[in-house]
């Protein structure tokens, strides 16, 4: 629809868990430049689409391309932020040390980080604001705190990219306005950021990108155009009754209940 | 009664009495525990022994199924404490009491029939030379204690059969109506305890862990059952001691290792051929499936792209290698299944649904 | 003063030292990697797997050279781990199952073979006393160099990937995601925690060598938070518990040497769970009352201020009961009394009347100040 470049296609996607399909026939096309929400219900396989673009799951079927090249050939291009409950935040590290591990990508084989890595690390940290926690044992960290120093991760990666899973859960105001801050800078810088959301209030006021997403994908576009009611009902069935009046472009406010908190 | 005959019921009581209990570990997750209850109560029977100085005393048991429930609550307190996770609890708390108790037994009571092989490996072939007069009848020691704990067993899972199923699937629910989770696990905990206790003597504490264990996750992959899952582990269990017994006899070794043996054959057999969940059957089915997946990916791909402008190329099969990484034979393959079951239709190389087809994508993305 | 006399010229106790010392440096190591992946017990599960590898290795082989019948172990546990991993991932059946059938079917089985192999059933005339608590006693020179060889050959590798370990062992996704082969990693460092084991099992046995691998990673894990200085930690108290232990069952009679190691090392955890600084019970107890105590005085200061200012005078004097009453359930009262006139905060004006001093007054203040500000903040 537009002369920009894409940033990642996805084709036909399929992927099975076992046997029971988890994402059917996906096609995705997400410019360049962007910030884009996939949202859908519990099981509707977010997580599972972004891990399958970055390579962490087999599909069954389809086509998957980074800038026009293969996954593989591009992962130098692609940052990750998985989600925060997926770690054990007992394990005995501090924050300057899990930010390094976004360079262990570049660096590679056997190559320990040095001094410039370090600096990068200390770079991202300032930018996130957690200088100050740089030396801080990673259990010690409130969950906000937790998130950033994941942002500040996948910043070191110096990707085009940013797959972000649920950045927003469990994280306090200051933090969610922090991030979404910096979300923004990275676009305003050419990036792509591609984030799994679930807060549908927030959808119009934090990106410019959705994509609805229920095994199948119902929608995908600029949200003043694809984030309508008619799109959420198919995407959740008949239960769109937590979304608030203005969070849904074109909506008619007597068939919505009243807003509830989407966290 | 025959000896052969004797060694033969100790075997099937023994691993009766040790697969129901067990069915509670394995589907709680504490299979692991097992192993360490098999080996702390070693030292509940020597402090016990210290304190009566009798090695025949039942108050061994006693000892011994404290020292059972003690283990837990350490390993629990130390999970608590969240200095360790609950594996290296376990890992922590059971060679530490084992230890004192090898120690205890080789520095105080060397020349007591007590020592730690017998402990840990067992014999069952000598079970019926020790016996007692019970009702009249004279029976192996052997048979008494592990049939007194079999029935134990059996009464205590089914008094509390409700309250257990319930605790084991939803303890929130449980405690919610009152039943209380937690006196429930240390109830079955004792009776993990007593059970090992009576079994070591028969097979060893290693082996109480295969017979605990591994019939009752074998029945986990034949049934959803718990009602079935405990039947069907009493029976792996029986049949697991019959043919270890008798693999013994034709080798001329050791009738614990071999039972053990034979429950482990039965598991990898159930392994791979269970009907559903066993590895053939998987492999099976996703053979099967991967067609109608086939099948369904291709009406999928035609209704998302039926009405878009790109139609013409999308829905053509040649189209379909490149865009569902199908070769080319397999795409033909998966046309020519999708049309005799009328799914598509066929028009000079263009693909269109028929109302059956969309009737059945329709049917696979509305879970 | 003897005892180091005889460890330095003792040529059967230095060399169990040395062993013992060996093996619980590799352990150690490993076990820090097994512990913080939450695979305790996969060391108890490979120790007892690798009894049918010792025996068929001795079977095809005829010889009982250790370094066989340590391949031969090597193998089991190794074969042992795999078929756990196939368990778990095509099957229903969780990893404690799954560890519980690996071990017991393992074992049994190599007691059959063995059992069946000298032919006589009863498994306690099978020789398996060393195979159960191992024979530190009795190690050779030439059993602790090629354990001091293995083990050296164990750590270079785990230095060499240190980095991937590290990496795979906090966020295997991520790990994924910046392209390393995760599956392999897997398998690499599972294989060298076999390795470790099987230079274990000759010392202390199958039976306590679960407890080498989990115990000095849990005591170290208490007083770092880096994973550099941990696994450094447990290899040293591995070693501490080695030598100690070996030390300690040369003077008893009768002691096993396996079991004595691991007494000391599980002492070595106790203390590190009691009193390692930040993370130790003691500790934590410790700052519990302080901050108890600083709630306490701090209340009461507050309360006098709120109670002076419903009068004109600040300084006005409140009964101790009033105080007592506002601070229900706290206790301690009197004691914080005493604790803030020390400080110059309060003074008695008669007996059972406490007032705040012009200190007491600003310190109160800014207290309640401080709090409002907080609660301001966290929204």
């Amino acid at each position: 629809m537009t002369e920009r470049r894409f940033a990642i296609e996805v084709e036909d996607l399929t992927l099975a868990y076992q046997d029971k399909p988890v994402l059917w026939d996906i096609d995705l096309h997400v410019p360049e430049g962007i910030l884009m929400a996939i949202v859908g219900p519990n099981g509707a396989g977010k997580t599972t689409l972004i891990k399958t673009i970055l390579g962490l799951l087999k599909p069954a079927a389809g086509r998957i391309t980074i800038y026009g090249k293969p996954f593989v050939a591009q992962r130098k291009l692609v940052a990750y932020v998985p989600q925060r409950g997926s770690v054990d935040w007992d394990f005995p590290t501090n924050v300057l040390d899990v930010v390094m591990m976004g360079r262990y990508g570049r660096l590679g084989w056997v190559k320990w980080p040095g001094r410039e890595d370090r600096e990068l690390a200390m770079e991202a940290l300032r930018k996130v604001g957690m200088a100050n926690f740089a030396h801080r044992q990673i259990s010690q960290l409130s969950g906000g705190q937790q998130q950033r120093t994941f942002l500040a991760r996948a910043l070191v990666q110096d990707a085009q990219i940013y797959f972000m899973d649920e950045p927003f859960q469990g994280v306090d105001a200051t933090t969610e306005r922090a991030i979404i801050q910096l979300l923004k800078e990275l676009r305003a810088a050419g990036k792509t950021v591609v984030v799994v959301h679930h807060d549908l209030q927030t959808v119009s006021e934090y990106f410019d990108w959705v994509t609805l997403l229920n095994v199948r994908r119902i929608a995908s576009g600029p949200v003043s155009q694809v984030f309508t009611e008619e799109n959420l009902r198919l995407t959740y069935g008949g239960k769109v009754a937590f979304l608030s009046k203005t969070a849904v472009s074109q909506s008619t406010p007597d068939t919505l209940q009243p807003a509830s908190s989407g966290g | 009664m025959s000896v052969q005959l004797e060694v033969q019921l100790i075997a099937v009581v023994v691993a009766v009495a040790c697969a129901l209990p067990g069915v509670f570990l394995v589907l709680r997750g504490m299979a692991m525990m097992s192993d360490a209850i098999s080996h702390t109560v070693l030292l509940g029977i020597v402090l016990a022994f210290f304190l009566v100085g009798d090695l025949d005393s039942p108050l061994l048991i006693v000892g011994a199924a404290l020292m059972g429930v003690l283990t837990v609550t350490l390993v629990e307190l130390l999970n608590q404490t969240q200095l360790v996770k609950q594996d290296a609890a376990i890992g922590l708390v059971f060679p530490a009491l084992f230890s004192v108790a090898v120690i205890l037994i080789s520095r105080f009571a060397r020349g007591v029939h007590l020592d730690v092989d017998a402990v840990l490996l067992g014999e069952l072939a000598f079970a019926p030379f020790d016996r007692v007069q019970f009702w009249g009848l004279d029976v192996p020691i052997a048979l008494a204690v592990m049939g007194g704990i079999l029935v134990l067993n059996g009464l205590f899972i089914g008094l509390f059969y409700k309250e257990l199923k319930l605790a084991t699937f939803d303890p929130a629910l449980a405690a919610a109506l009152g039943f209380s989770p937690v006196l429930l696990h240390y109830g079955l905990m004792t009776l993990v305890s007593v059970t090992a206790v009576g079994a070591f003597d028969a097979v060893g504490s290693v082996l109480v862990v295969a017979l605990m264990i591994t019939p009752p996750a074998t029945a986990y992959l034949l049934t959803n059952r718990l009602s079935h899952m405990l039947g069907l582990s009493a029976v792996i269990g029986a049949g697991s001691a019959l043919a270890g017994y008798w693999l013994a006899r034709l080798l001329d070794a050791n009738i614990a290792g071999s039972m053990a043996t034979m429950t482990g054959a039965i598991f990898l057999v159930t392994f791979l051929l269970a009907p559903e969940r066993g590895i053939v059957a998987i492999l099976r089915r996703r053979q099967r499936q991967r067609w109608e997946f086939a099948q369904a990916a291709l009406t999928i791909h035609l209704l998302h792209h039926e009405d878009s402008p790109q139609a013409d190329e999308e829905c053509r099969v040649d189209h379909l290698g490149e865009h569902l990484r199908w070769q080319r034979p397999f795409a033909d393959e998966v046309v020519r299944l999708a049309r005799r079951h009328g799914l598509v239709t066929q028009d000079n190389g263009r693909l269109y649904l028929t109302d059956k087809g969309r009737q059945t994508v329709q049917d696979a993305i509305v879970r | 003063m003897e005892l180091l006399n005889s460890l330095l010229f003792d040529y059967t106790l230095r060399t169990v030292a040395l062993g013992a010392a060996t093996l619980g440096i590799v352990s150690g190591a490993l076990g820090s990697f097994a512990v913080l992946r939450r695979q305790s017990l996969l060391g108890d599960a490979m120790s007892h797997a690798a009894l049918p590898g010792v025996v068929i290795a001795f079977m095809l082989t005829g010889s009982k050279t250790p370094v066989i019948l340590l391949v031969g172990a090597a193998v089991a546990g190794w074969l042992g781990a795999l078929l756990m991993n196939g368990v778990v991932r095509n099957t229903r059946i969780k990893e404690d199952s799954a560890l519980g059938i690996i071990l017991s079917v393992f074992f049994g089985f190599g007691l059959m073979l063995l059992t069946f192999l000298q032919r006589n059933p009863d498994a306690r005339q099978a020789g398996l006393n060393s195979f159960l608590f191992g024979q530190a006693a009795t190690l050779l020179i030439s059993d602790v160099i090629p354990m001091a060889i293995l083990g050296t050959i164990v750590l270079l590798l785990v230095l060499i990937f240190w980095k991937e370990f590290k990496l795979l062992s906090f966020d295997r996704d991520f790990a994924a995601s910046l392209g390393y082969p995760v599956a392999w990693l897997d398998v690499v460092l599972t294989s060298l925690l076999v390795l470790a084991i099987v230079v274990g099992l000759q010392a202390v046995g199958v039976v306590l060598m679960s407890a080498m691998v989990v115990a000095p990673a849990a005591a170290a894990r208490q007083w770092t938070d880096r994973l550099g200085v941990m696994v450094f930690l447990a290899a040293l108290f591995g070693a501490i518990a080695g030598v100690g232990g070996a030390m300690i069952s040369s003077l008893g009679s009768g002691l096993s040497t396996g079991p004595v190691v691991v007494l000391v090392v599980s002492g070595i955890v106790l203390l590190s769970l009691l009193f390692a600084p930040n993370r130790g019970l003691v500790w934590n107890w410790v700052r519990q009352q302080r901050d108890r105590r600083k709630l306490r005085l701090q209340s009461v200061l507050t309360n006098m201020y709120y109670l002076a200012e419903q009068h004109d005078d600040m300084a006005h004097p409140h009964a101790v009961t009033v105080l007592q009453a506002m601070n229900f359930g706290q206790g301690g009262v009197r004691r914080s009394l005493h604790v803030l006139r020390e400080r110059g905060l309060v003074q008695e004006s008669s007996s059972g009347f406490w007032a705040l001093t012009a200190e007491g007054v600003e310190e109160a203040r800014q207290l309640i100040d401080s709090r409002r500000a907080g609660k301001g903040g966290d929204r």
